[in-house]
């Protein structure tokens, strides 16, 4: 028999442990809402935005242990990446980076990378009008993504 | 690190007197009752020997007992064999909402073959009110399923009332009875049941194996076709060893319950009352004293069941929740639904079921260990923010 049974990868297990970039961002540029109580996990994901690029993530969760690992994680992989770069994030880029989840927990990175996009739509959406002053440029590659909201 | 076992009613341990009862019947006396040697013989009389002591427990006659591969097949035995039994008569079923999943998913599975179920509601401790099965009644019921003891937060329903009810309407009436077995006095007279699950690793016996009792004219079909074992009833090779070990559980169970029944009940009041002051926003589910002597069940708000328990057996202490984070369903427990739970709380149940081998002092380690995760998830949980 192994000495130790889980049911999660040791990374997971690492992350749900010490969950990184836990807790909430003041003013923050971006807030991504996901999940509902039905299922148990509801993430929240704060973002700060400068220069077009992600300088801080911070978030908040209800939910079980997969989605503790999947918020922490994906707030590591967004800090200090270009606006583009970080809607680039899948899924399965937070699940690989976890060492992988146990099929019935990939929602959870399904839910990680919901809450991402949305954290950033927000962003976009409440950016859209400040094009021209340059701190906060929308890139060109999500345009079309935002124009419907503005 | 030492592990505390808290989930005595997912499983429990086998006895080591009863694994002593066993051992024999896999090597030396292994033979197949059906045949007509001394092997045989032997292994047909630790059967019967067995019979007699789980018969003994729940005060029914030998004959009445069928051994089965456990309580989940003696739940689809009972609704099946007699719901197929009665079609005829009628194809109207009444259950409760809370049922163990064995008795749910066997009634909807009979749903899809013409059946009619009635789900009774429950209160917000989990009863059942007796008055609502008999409105439920119509001239088609064939069968009413009600379980004695809910797994999942240790309510106790009320068995006798509902038997007395089901026997002036004629109507057979089953229970899974597989949480209180062993555990409480269960008296299939006293209940007035026709039929009663049981299983065996509930009792410090061993997995695999079961019971179903069944009242003497009680009309049911066969469960299993291709053999004459179990007086026709259930056709297969006797796992005899099984049934040895489940007869030295219940002979143990006979002796011990009573005394034990009453220190578990000091503990897990003790757990209960330390954790609901110890943790704010927490709650009890399921009725505070008609409740199994082992079961404590709580809510902690803001939280999520998994969570919690990995937490818990990152200290080593084993327990189980109603969240279904783990299922692939996502829905939180029906019980805790049927209790007029909302979802988030369903999700932030804990159950801890104690035994044979809990001591005060794990519990002291729970209530110190708890509170101190549900600190760290909070801190985490966008629910509380939100509430306050």
């Amino acid at each position: 028999m192994r000495d130790v049974w889980s049911l999660y990868s040791e990374k997971v297990m690492e992350h749900f442990k010490n969950p990184r970039n836990v807790g909430e961002i003041e003013n923050p540029d971006g807030i991504g809402h996901v999940g509902n109580p039905v299922c148990g996990d509801i993430m929240e994901l704060y973002i700060k935005v400068n220069n077009n690029t992600i300088v801080d993530a911070k978030f908040k969760t209800f939910g079980c242990g997969a989605a503790i690992a999947t918020s922490s994680m994906v707030t590591e992989m967004v800090k200090g990446k270009p606006i583009g770069e970080a809607l680039e994030i899948s899924n399965r880029a937070v699940a690989e980076a976890l060492g992988g989840l146990p099929p019935i927990k990939m929602h959870c990175s399904v839910l990680a990378e919901e809450a991402l996009k949305s954290a950033i739509e927000d962003y976009l959406a409440k950016n859209c009008g400040k094009e021209n002053n340059g701190a906060n440029e929308m890139p060109a590659e999500v345009g079309s993504n935002t124009k419907r909201r503005c | 690190m030492r592990r505390i076992y808290l989930d005595y009613t997912a499983t429990t341990p086998t006895h080591p007197e009863v694994v002593k009862a066993m051992l024999p019947y896999f090597t030396d006396a292994f033979g197949n009752a059906s045949t007509i040697y001394s092997y045989g013989q032997e292994a047909k009389g630790a059967i019967e020997e067995a019979r007699d002591k789980v018969a003994d427990l729940i005060g029914a006659q030998s004959e009445e007992i069928v051994f089965t591969s456990g309580g989940t097949e003696a739940d689809n035995f009972a609704l099946e064999g007699v719901a197929f039994a009665k079609e005829s008569k009628g194809n109207h079923i009444i259950t409760s909402s809370v049922e163990h999943h064995a008795v749910i998913e066997t009634c909807k599975f009979l749903e899809r073959r013409g059946f009619r179920v009635t789900y009774l509601p429950v209160d917000e401790y989990g009863l059942v009110a007796p008055d609502d099965v008999k409105r439920a009644i119509t001239d088609k019921t064939i069968l009413i399923s009600v379980m004695q003891a809910n797994n999942e937060v240790g309510t106790m329903e009320p068995i006798a009332e509902i038997g007395k009810i089901a026997k002036e309407a004629g109507i057979y009436f089953h229970t899974d009875a597989v949480q209180t077995v062993g555990h409480i006095p269960v008296d299939v007279n006293e209940l007035r049941v026709d039929l009663l699950s049981m299983s065996a690793h509930k009792l410090y016996g061993p997995k695999g194996v079961g019971a179903l009792y069944i009242r003497k004219g009680t009309k049911l079909i066969p469960f299993m076709h291709g053999g004459e074992q179990e007086r026709r009833r259930r056709a297969s090779t006797e796992n005899v060893p099984g049934i040895v070990g489940f007869g030295k559980a219940t002979e143990l169970a006979q002796h011990e319950m009573a005394e034990e029944a009453e220190r578990l009940v000091y503990l897990r009041d003790q757990l209960t009352e330390g954790l609901l002051e110890r943790i704010d926003y927490t709650r009890l589910n399921g009725h505070p004293i008609k409740r199994l002597p082992n079961n404590a069940n709580i809510s902690v708000d803001f939280v999520e069941g998994e969570s919690m328990l990995l937490n818990l057996d990152l200290e080593g202490i084993c327990a189980s929740t109603g969240s279904a984070c783990s299922s692939s369903s996502l829905e939180p427990s029906h019980v805790l639904r049927a209790l007029g739970l909302s979802p988030e709380q369903a999700h932030g149940s804990l159950r801890f079921s104690l035994g044979k081998w809990t001591t005060e002092e794990e519990i002291g380690r729970v209530l110190e260990v708890l509170p101190k995760i549900v600190v760290k998830l909070r801190a985490m949980s966008p629910l509380l923010k939100s509430h306050r």
